[in-house]
């Protein structure tokens, strides 16, 4: 084996016990690398009261209700299996819509209901010009928050 | 000899007789590219059907993403070539790369987070997207650094190298932290196996600015090359006193 095949074969073994050390560290972090969590996991596992945390997921379709003051907005967040109550108070951002996915940070209330003090926009990966998009809706190939149908290429 | 392609441009005079020759061209190249991919992205391209105007910024954007995790995997590779190969240009190029591909890091970075305010409703989040894409623009800023850390030039490389090649495990770990976490980060849009979720008159402006980022990046990592080479024979000059 020559100096170089060596060095080389040093070099890959190394780098492949690092990417598995790495890998195995990101495995085990799971849980915190997860930015947030969906109604569903919620519902599996009910995190701990007053524990600040991330849900996201789907604004219900005519689930947004805006109490009388105008304030307080209060929301159904799904994944389409579980859905989670959720009210916040403040100013929500122009992507928020029924239909659109949203991240809101908060906490679990004793009776199920999501406190959210900062709502986020979650934006899809769907790009596409108004005309296009209101085509496709018209033709009733696709509904907002979904996948596009393969007509963009 | 595992790869004895590698060693065409190893001498340092056959780099700069070829660098010479193609750098005007593609510097021509790379100016009708970015006047071409700025004008369709600003002025020709259709707003998008949620987020309007805004969706401009992505033109500027992902480009930066893309070629800055392209020119650390061929920092990486630069590394491995310099510590396997003792190639002699290899550490000269990388620190050509470094300096260009961070801030190639830094404006995805800047340009997402003004994307974000209005889209999103912040400038940033701790997601896993966010952090790693973080994470490479300082392992940029660590090599450059490290590579200057040493009186000894050829040891700051090697140290600079190493740094390289232990930062590439965070190159997939950029690109599929969207699909491996939740993130606030939307999903791939254009390299996905599905096809791209782009119309193509968005599509096409993209990549034409990803052509003229790419060679921007190849113009400035030849050109930075061919002036490490110059400074490294100085150093050699004053150190041997002629």
């Amino acid at each position: 084996m020559t100096r170089k095949r060596k060095r080389l074969w040093l070099l890959l073994g190394s780098l492949g016990a690092f990417a598995v050390a790495v890998g195995l560290v990101l495995v085990a972090l799971n849980d915190s690398l997860v930015f947030f969590y969906s109604p569903t996991e919620i519902a599996a596992k009910p995190p701990p009261a007053e524990k600040s945390l991330r849900i996201g997921g789907l604004v219900a379709p005519g689930s947004v209700v805006k109490s009388a003051d105008g304030l307080t907005t209060t929301f159904d967040v799904t994944d389409t299996s579980h859905t989670l109550k959720v009210s916040y108070r403040g100013q929500l951002p122009d992507l928020f819509r029924e239909g659109q996915g949203i991240v809101a940070l908060g906490t679990l209330r004793a009776d199920g209901v999501f406190a959210a003090r900062e709502v986020l926009a979650k934006h899809d990966e769907n790009y596409m010009p108004p005309e296009v998009a209101d085509a496709l809706k018209k033709a009733g190939r696709w509904k907002e928050g979904e996948p596009v149908p393969g007509n963009t290429k | 000899m595992a790869m004895p392609s590698i060693h065409f441009l190893a001498n340092p005079a056959r780099f700069q007789r070829f660098s010479a020759r193609i750098l005007p061209w593609l510097g021509a190249l790379t100016a009708l590219l970015w006047a071409s991919g700025l004008y369709m992205a600003l002025l020709v391209a259709p707003p998008d059907y949620q987020q309007g105007e805004t969706v401009r910024i992505m033109f500027v954007h992902v480009p930066a993403a893309w070629w800055s995790m392209a020119a650390y995997a061929l920092l990486a590779g630069l590394g491995a070539a310099l510590l396997v190969w003792r190639h002699p240009l290899a550490a000269l190029m990388a620190r050509a790369v470094a300096p260009v591909g961070a801030a190639y890091a830094l404006v995805c970075l800047v340009s997402g987070s003004f994307w974000g305010r209005p889209m999103w409703g912040t400038w940033w989040v701790w997601d896993a997207r966010l952090t790693s894409m973080l994470l490479l623009f300082f392992l940029y800023l660590g090599h450059i650094a490290l590579s200057r850390a040493f009186d000894d030039s050829e040891r700051g490389d090697r140290a600079a190298a190493v740094l390289a090649l232990v930062g590439v495990v965070n190159l997939p770990v950029i690109k599929f932290s969207v699909d491996w976490w939740n993130t606030l980060h939307q999903p791939a849009s254009v390299m996905k196996l599905d096809g791209p979720a782009i119309h193509p008159s968005i599509l096409t402006p993209l990549l034409v600015m990803a052509a003229a980022y790419l060679a921007l990046l190849v113009f400035l990592v030849l050109l930075r090359t061919e002036t490490e080479i110059g400074r490294r024979r100085l150093e050699t000059a004053a150190l041997t006193g002629r």
